[in-house]
């Protein structure tokens, strides 16, 4: 009797296992990069059942180049060039929070005249960097204009940055104790007219992108992130702000001379697609405020660089200091032993804080949303793998 | 090849007292005027001396800072130990076996709710790993600008810690992370395994200090 | 010998032989003409390997706009590639992916190696993930110096590997 039990047992047993098995068998498992039509540098797998995503692993780390360990062999003004090729299209921004803390722990005060013109770089740094942001978008939801006309006015606004620093991208303008050189002759100018010029195409951008029914259908009502989920999942930057959520380090904790400036914090609260890929758009609408204010209060005349000793060191000690980039939050964790040369470098990076989000939102939608809820996430891979 | 680089920070945590007196008077973080919170009782004397150090600093404090870890250290007592209090940034160390805890009442009662980044740091002279999680606050308007660093340290030969990931989800990458450049392992974190070395990756974990890179 | 051609396991073989003595017969007449189509439609691969993508994409860009030397924007599927740009660093974890890529292209292939990552590890050349140039890996036609290079650089010398395409013999 018993004997017979364990056979009928053994059955079901075997049964339940076909039956699982046969489940298993409609999943299939797609790799997405590291070659693909988008940007490159990164690769996912997700597991489709049907139409829609089940299961996603990301995987980066294509381009880590140790730049961690390589900052603690170089001195901290040596340190500048290398740590800016993470997002050279932002590199600004990036070298601005390292400046800022390389200042707290060596303790130098930054002339305000090199205040704004840091604070002018690295807002003309942000629209660089959306702008290029754009463009992929376009390509990514099959917009060929949408890849044009970004690429083409960045380059105009490339022209004003290689005219203040003397490089097309690569700038290492913002550095401890100041900027490298003065703005050249003319520029406040020539910085308006392309300013005002930039708002006008914005509008244009609205008008053929952001309305478009295509994109709307796309991207309207996919792949929400609630509120509750993006403060539990630390997102940072655009992603947080379309969650509903005004947080702007510029805001939360003004840098320089950001607390004398004017501006909103841009924010939606539909939580969706659509609301990530927009919030840039309007960040830069008021960045282009912000400069006009920026050159309006700028001092006409004085210092732009403090004086600095050829090897900078300064007592043992730590800081964090963070700036709002093109992607969010970016941080520097820096140790120093009193050395000219740092002990240890954490960068913490928006787009690596908003890699947790992407298996949370591709999990249950559709294989078809895959490329715009991707890179929706203002995700840009060389910086998160570092 | 310089061995110069060798130097530890072994000084940071024996003799914490330099630290706060050098750094207490920073220029560049610009303090919130308005937001200095209730006068909060002074932390609890207890034994070691950095208590001591912030008792005799007290009037120097910022008072709203202060208020933070107030809480912390009349519940947890003397397994909490005050590193620095600064404008805006405060940085306390924990026991590694009741972090789980501590990081649970940060989160519920003083209203940090995120990571925004967890660094290991290998000090071979003292021979051992400190962690830290620098956590925010999305959902406090007062807490916005404050940074509190939460950090623990461990046994460098035998680098074990509880993970966070129960407490604060933003943690899941970072800890993986710190896994692999450090060679921290993270008890409960279902995956400590490779996310940005290579694959074939047979080396020490690159972030340890005894790693040289090739020419250096 | 015929014999053996003919024998349908050896029928690669045979395809290989003709195309042999048909290239040897084309080359004086055709080659020229083979060439030229060629070097007007350079397809290269949509594989980015850092942060030198960001000028690859400014030079197909209307400012740039390297369609005017018949190379086309970069494309989904490498099956139809005839170039890769090797856009920056190579990482260990990229290596093997590169040569993947590159395998998987049909001949004639051309490689350029753009940004002084690319060509000798550049600026990361003492970090432990970074390979010292890629020329370890792939056979490079063309170097393009610069951290990252300008577009004008990338198209100069994207037009010198059409002059090595116009002097070489057709394969
Ligand atoms: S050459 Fe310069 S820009 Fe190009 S990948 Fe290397 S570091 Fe980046």
């Amino acid at each position: 009797m018993s004997d017979q039990e364990e056979r009928i047992s053994e059955t079901t047993r075997l049964g339940l296992e076909i039956v699982k098995e046969a489940e298993e068998d409609r999943l299939m498992t797609l790799s997405v990069g590291p070659q693909h039509p988008g940007s490159g540098h990164f690769r996912f797998t997700v597991k489709v059942d049907g139409d829609y995503i089940v299961d996603c692993d990301p995987d980066p780390g294509y381009v880590h180049r140790g730049e961690e360990k390589m900052c603690e062999y170089r001195n901290f003004i040596q340190n500048i060039p290398h740590l800016e090729r993470p997002v050279i299209h932002d590199s600004s921004n990036i070298t601005y929070s390292y400046s800022l803390a390389v200042e707290e722990l060596v303790k130098i005060d930054v002339p305000r005249r090199a205040q704004f013109i840091r604070a002018i770089a690295s807002e003309l740094n942000r629209q660089i960097y959306t702008l290029y942001w754009l463009a992929i978008y376009g390509i990514f939801l099959g917009h060929s204009t949408m890849f044009m006309w970004p690429t083409g006015d960045r380059e105009l606004i490339i022209d004003l940055m290689e005219a203040l620093t003397g490089a097309r991208v690569t700038h290492a303008y913002n550095i401890p104790g100041g900027v490298r050189n003065d703005i050249p002759y003319g520029f406040k100018d020539r910085c308006l007219r392309q300013v005002t010029n930039f708002e006008k195409r914005l509008k244009e951008y609205e008008d053929i992108f952001y309305n478009n029914p295509l994109l709307r259908q796309r991207t309207e009502g996919v792949a929400i992130l609630t509120k509750e989920d993006a403060i539990k999942l630390g997102v940072t930057g655009s992603v947080l702000r379309a969650s509903g959520i005004p947080y702007d380090i510029r805001k939360a904790e003004p840098y320089d001379i950001y607390d004398e400036i004017d501006f909103n914090v841009q924010y939606l609260k539909t939580c969706d697609s659509f609301a990530r890929a927009y919030v840039p758009l309007l960040d830069m609408r008021e960045s282009c405020h912000i400069i006009r204010q920026l050159l309006d209060k700028m001092p006409e005349s004085g210092e732009v660089r403090a004086k600095l000793q050829p090897n900078p060191k300064g007592p043992p000690g730590e800081a964090y200091r963070r700036v709002e980039s093109g992607r969010g939050a970016l941080g520097y964790y820096i140790v120093s032993d009193g050395t000219p040369k740092p002990y240890r470098v954490k960068i913490s990076v928006g787009s690596f804080r908003n890699l947790l989000a992407l298996p949370h939102l591709l999990v249950g939608s559709k294989l078809g949303d895959m490329p715009s809820v991707y890179w929706s996430l203002n995700y840009w891979p060389v910086e998160a793998d570092r | 090849m310089s061995k110069s680089d060798d130097r530890s920070l072994g000084n940071i945590k024996s003799k914490p007292s330099p630290t706060v007196a050098s750094n207490k008077d920073l220029p560049s973080i610009s303090p919130k005027q308005g937001e200095t919170g209730s006068i909060a009782s002074p932390p609890k004397p207890s034994s070691d001396n950095t208590s001591v150090q912030l008792k005799s600093e007290k009037a120097d404090l910022p008072q709203f800072e202060k208020g933070i870890i107030d809480s912390l250290v009349s519940k947890y007592g003397d397994s909490v130990k005050i590193i620095y209090v600064r404008p805006l940034r405060i940085k306390i160390e924990v026991p590694s076996k009741d972090i789980v805890e501590i990081a649970r009442h940060i989160r519920d009662e003083s209203g940090f709710d995120h990571a925004e980044s967890v660094s290991a740091t290998d000090y071979p002279k003292t021979g051992d790993i400190e962690v830290i999680y620098h956590l925010g606050s999305y959902t406090r308007d007062d807490l916005s600008s404050h940074i509190l660093s939460l950090s623990t340290r461990t046994d460098r030969n035998n680098a074990r810690l509880p993970s966070l990931i129960g407490i604060f989800k933003s943690v899941e990458y970072h800890e993986r992370e710190s896994f692999e450049m450090v060679g921290v392992y993270f008890d409960n974190h279902p995956r400590n395994d490779r996310f940005l070395l290579p694959e074939d990756w047979a080396d020490i974990p690159p972030l340890r200090k005894e790693f040289r890179i090739k020419g250096r | 010998m015929i014999k053996d051609l003919v024998n349908p396991t050896n029928f690669n073989l045979m395809v290989s032989k003709v195309g042999d003595v048909l290239v040897r017969a084309l080359d004086k007449p055709l080659g020229y003409a083979i060439n030229w189509g060629r070097v007007w439609s350079l397809w290269p691969v949509h594989l980015e390997t850092a942060c030198c993508s960001v000028e690859f994409g400014a030079a197909s860009g209307p400012r740039y706009d390297v369609e005017r030397f018949g190379i086309i924007e970069a494309f989904g599927s490498l099956r139809q590639c005839d170039l890769i740009v090797v856009q920056g660093t190579v990482t260990r974890k990229m290596a093997p992916r590169l040569r993947m890529v590159y395998d998987q292209m049909p001949e004639p292939k051309y490689v350029i190696a753009m940004g002084a990552c690319a060509i000798t590890g550049g600026l990361y050349i003492d970090s432990y993930n970074v390979l010292p140039g890629v020329d370890g890996i792939i056979p490079v036609d063309v170097y393009v110096p610069g951290c990252p290079p300008r577009p004008e650089t990338l198209i100069q010398g994207t037009m010198l590997l059409q002059e090595k395409i116009k002097r070489s013999k057709i394969k």
